[in-house]
């Protein structure tokens, strides 16, 4: 670790930080309907918008009506990608004339979109037309972050409100967060993304004679328009296999700038919004220092883990002062990996600029364990905001527990039933990822696919199943995930880990909206001071510890002591 | 349920309209108009034929030239039209092979041990276009007598073809194989 690398991260979390009250600020103004400055734009397309889907704007839902219109829009959403995918052959902007996929990648691919997910069981440069690219995945990554905004605005909504029975209109919400949030913003950044070096083309690839004479068939694309809502959206879905390790996703030092802070910036800013329309920015900002402490020790782990290189090279004559580069990009270095790989996890964006499978045990570990914490720091735009006030739930019921007084959050008292939905909602992650895990790694054809014998082999799949259920998307990538088995596994972990996971927690935000919201009184816990931070993260680092600590030490941590022993499998 | 199809219906086709095609293209549209070198790849040309891409490796393995990163990509190193890192874990036994045998292959060509860990390690993407300074410093002595230049020269390009953090903060300082090899190319003309 140097100082520069500490410096290099900084940066980036002090321009965060700077965004958080603007961006924060404009989104809780275009969620409570009010104009904008985009409002002369794009108020005609709104109401357009309204106007052919039969929707009347004034008009709120229930939570169920408002879930229901999620799932609706969810599977059909799903049903559009899939059939363009498997019919990819078929349609336009086609120039290498890539076949349709099949059928148990198609599934897993459509549902990683709609879930905001973007695992890559396909190599995009090697199986992707423009036409599924553009029209395909790229308006998935719009609608799936759009969706998990409204999700978290109408969440934000019951702790806001006293005793209503609805929580808003989805389609409002998700058409308002494409129109005056996402699809701006991605405007801007892909532009700035094309100026530092990343491609937009509808051109397939060029080729090229090398010095030494050889042919070299360079693949093209429009992947700056992609990249920038990849971020924004926190999806993380590349448009190359190896995502943002690629010199045209992530060119230079500035474009991996660029890249963490379009992911971190709309997911930080909206638990300002949440502060901003709860009517209470301290209890914004008391979030976010939890995320943000938990983040930066993460970020602090893997940065020194990976310093350190690989013991078992540095035995055999390599020089340990660039620390393990096994699987990164010399322009990235170790701090700016590092960073990447501890936000793009926090985060359940995914995309990675080295390869988290050839990261160091305890490099590798941390990445894994922040989704398992469940994707809250500050978690996928929207779901990281409603996983967090889930355990802000389970915070405040705790304390209540240990002082025999009714727990409340935010005037509004936490009873029983909230608390069965919020444990239904946490359980539902080490349910997917250990029962899957335990499963592969008995199945002889599920085990075949891993690339790395020993510990790293079950970190692989461990690994899956973890991205997959925490809508993440990274990868240890040495696990060969495109089969049968593992696309059918992984898509019906992507599935529960968002459907099952929020609607408990919009069950939640129906109850609590019902709810009178008290003005505190002297004997309330306060939620918004440091006493309520440091429990909310023992709270988050306790249930993730006790769930998934004896499956790590079987995996990166034995890894991590194979190799200060020597022993390679 | 079903009063939500046709919401659901029309906003997936209304928001494909929008976000999977007005919006790429715009941004193809534009960068293609004011940025149309950098849209395309940044590529190179030499004498009007493109050589390559200032952003994405390529291999050599004559000792004229500075040699890249090993590569992953298959079925041959920087294949730029797929992609990939070894995904190997630190305690793999293939890892550990690989790796033994390119230090030999280096300390056969002079180079010293401990050897720059970026000149034994594949990159995340297998396309990296940079090497470490350390690793241009070692290949001096190697690519001067190949072309009987004097190793001074050499370096003093190496040092010109080094891009330092910007800012002395921002990035790493790299050295870039094409473009040094290209100057190298130039230098003897």
């Amino acid at each position: 670790m140097t100082f520069i690398g500490w410096l290099q991260i900084s940066l980036l979390f002090l321009a965060v930080l700077l965004v958080i009250k603007p961006l924060g600020l404009y989104m809780a103004r275009v969620f409570s309907g009010e104009r904008t400055f985009l409002s002369p734009v794009l108020g005609r397309v709104e109401r357009d918008l309204y106007r052919v889907s039969g929707i009347n704007p004034e008009k709120e839902q229930s939570w169920l009506g408002y879930t229901l219109a999620m799932l609706a829009f969810s599977l059909v959403g799903f049903l559009a990608l899939y059939a363009m995918l498997r019919l990819q052959a078929y349609l336009p902007l086609n120039p290498q004339g890539f076949p349709g996929m099949p059928s148990d990648l198609a599934f897993n691919t459509a549902v990683s979109f709609i879930t905001n997910t973007n695992w890559q069981n396909y190599g995009g440069e090697t199986t992707l037309s423009h036409f599924s690219q553009m029209a395909g995945l790229t308006v998935q990554n719009f609608l799936s972050a759009a969706t998990g905004i409204a999700l978290a605005v109408a969440v934000t909504r019951a702790l806001a409100r006293s005793k209503v029975a609805t929580l808003g209109n989805f389609w409002v919400d998700m058409t308002r967060a494409t129109l005056y949030v996402l699809l701006p913003i991605s405007i801007v950044v892909a532009l700035v993304f094309v100026a530092m070096g990343l491609p937009q083309t509808l051109h397939a690839s060029v080729t090229a004679t090398t010095l030494e004479g050889a042919n070299q068939v360079i693949s093209l694309g429009p992947v700056a328009s992609q990249e920038a809502i990849k971020q924004l959206g926190t999806n993380g879905g590349g448009f190359f296999n190896v995502n943002a390790a690629h010199p045209f996703e992530n060119p230079t030092a500035w474009s991996n700038y660029l890249n963490i802070f379009a992911m971190l910036s709309i997911s930080a800013s909206l638990v300002y919004t949440f502060g901003q329309m709860v009517g209470n920015r301290r209890q914004g900002w008391a979030l976010i220092s939890a995320m943000a402490f938990l983040l930066i020790a993460g970020v602090a782990v893997t940065y020194w883990a990976e310093a350190q290189g690989n013991t078992i090279l540095t035995a055999i004559g390599v020089d340990p002062a660039l620390g393990n580069m096994e699987g990164k990009e010399v322009r990235f270095g170790q701090a700016m990996t590092a960073l990447y790989a501890a936000v793009t996890t926090g985060l359940s964006d995914g995309g990675v600029n080295g390869m988290h499978g050839s990261f160091t045990g305890l490099g590798g570990l941390v990445p894994m364990f922040l989704i398992q914490l469940g994707e809250v720091l500050p978690g996928g735009v929207g779901s990281g905001l409603y996983g967090m006030l889930v355990f802000a739930l389970l915070s405040v019921f705790v304390a209540g527990l240990m002082v025999g007084r009714t727990p409340e959050f935010l005037g509004k008292k936490i009873e029983g039933r909230e608390m069965k939905f919020a444990m239904l909602a946490v359980l539902i992650l080490p349910l997917v990822i250990l029962g899957f895990t335990a499963v592969s790694a008995m199945l002889p054809f599920a085990v075949a696919s891993i690339g790395t014998a020993g510990p790293h082999g079950l970190s692989e799949i461990l690994y899956a199943y973890t991205s997959a259920a925490g809508n993440n998307g990274s990868a240890f990538g040495g696990l060969s995930g495109n089969t049968m088995w593992y696309n059918t596994t992984l898509g019906i972990a992507m599935l529960l880990g968002r459907f099952a996971y929020v609607v408990p927690v919009m069950a939640i935000a129906g109850s609590l909206a019902a709810k009178v919201k008290s003005p505190a009184s002297a004997g309330t816990f306060p939620t918004d001071g440091p006493l309520f931070v440091g429990l909310l993260i023992g709270i988050i680092l306790i249930l993730g510890g006790l769930q998934f600590l004896p499956a790590l030490v079987l995996g990166p941590i034995v890894e991590h002591f194979a190799m200060l022993a020597g022993q390679t499998f | 349920m079903f009063n939500h199809l046709r919401p659901a219906l029309t906003l997936v086709v209304a928001m494909t309209v929008l976000t999977g095609l007005a919006y790429p293209l715009a941004i193809n549209g534009i960068a293609q108009a004011v940025l149309p070198d950098k849209a395309n790849g940044s590529l190179i040309e030499r004498d009007g034929a493109v050589v390559g891409s200032a952003l994405i490796g390529q291999a050599f393995t004559s000792d004229r030239y500075f040699w890249p990163r090993p590569s992953a990509t298959g079925p041959d190193p920087y294949n730029a039209a797929a992609s990939s890192g070894s995904n190997l874990g630190t305690t793999s036994a293939k890892l550990k092979d690989r790796v033994v045998a390119d230090v030999a292959r280096l300390t056969v060509t002079g180079i010293a041990q401990p050897v720059p860990a970026d000149a034994v390690t594949t990159s995340g993407s297998g396309l990296d276009p940079d090497i470490s300074p350390a690793s241009a410093a070692a290949q001096v002595a190697r690519v001067a007598r190949a072309r009987g230049l004097d190793p001074s020269a050499v370096t003093s390009l190496v040092t010109r073809q080094t891009e330092n953090p910007d800012f002395g903060v921002i990035g790493e300082a790299r050295v870039n194989v094409l473009e040094l090899n290209l100057a190298l190319d130039a230098l003897k003309m």
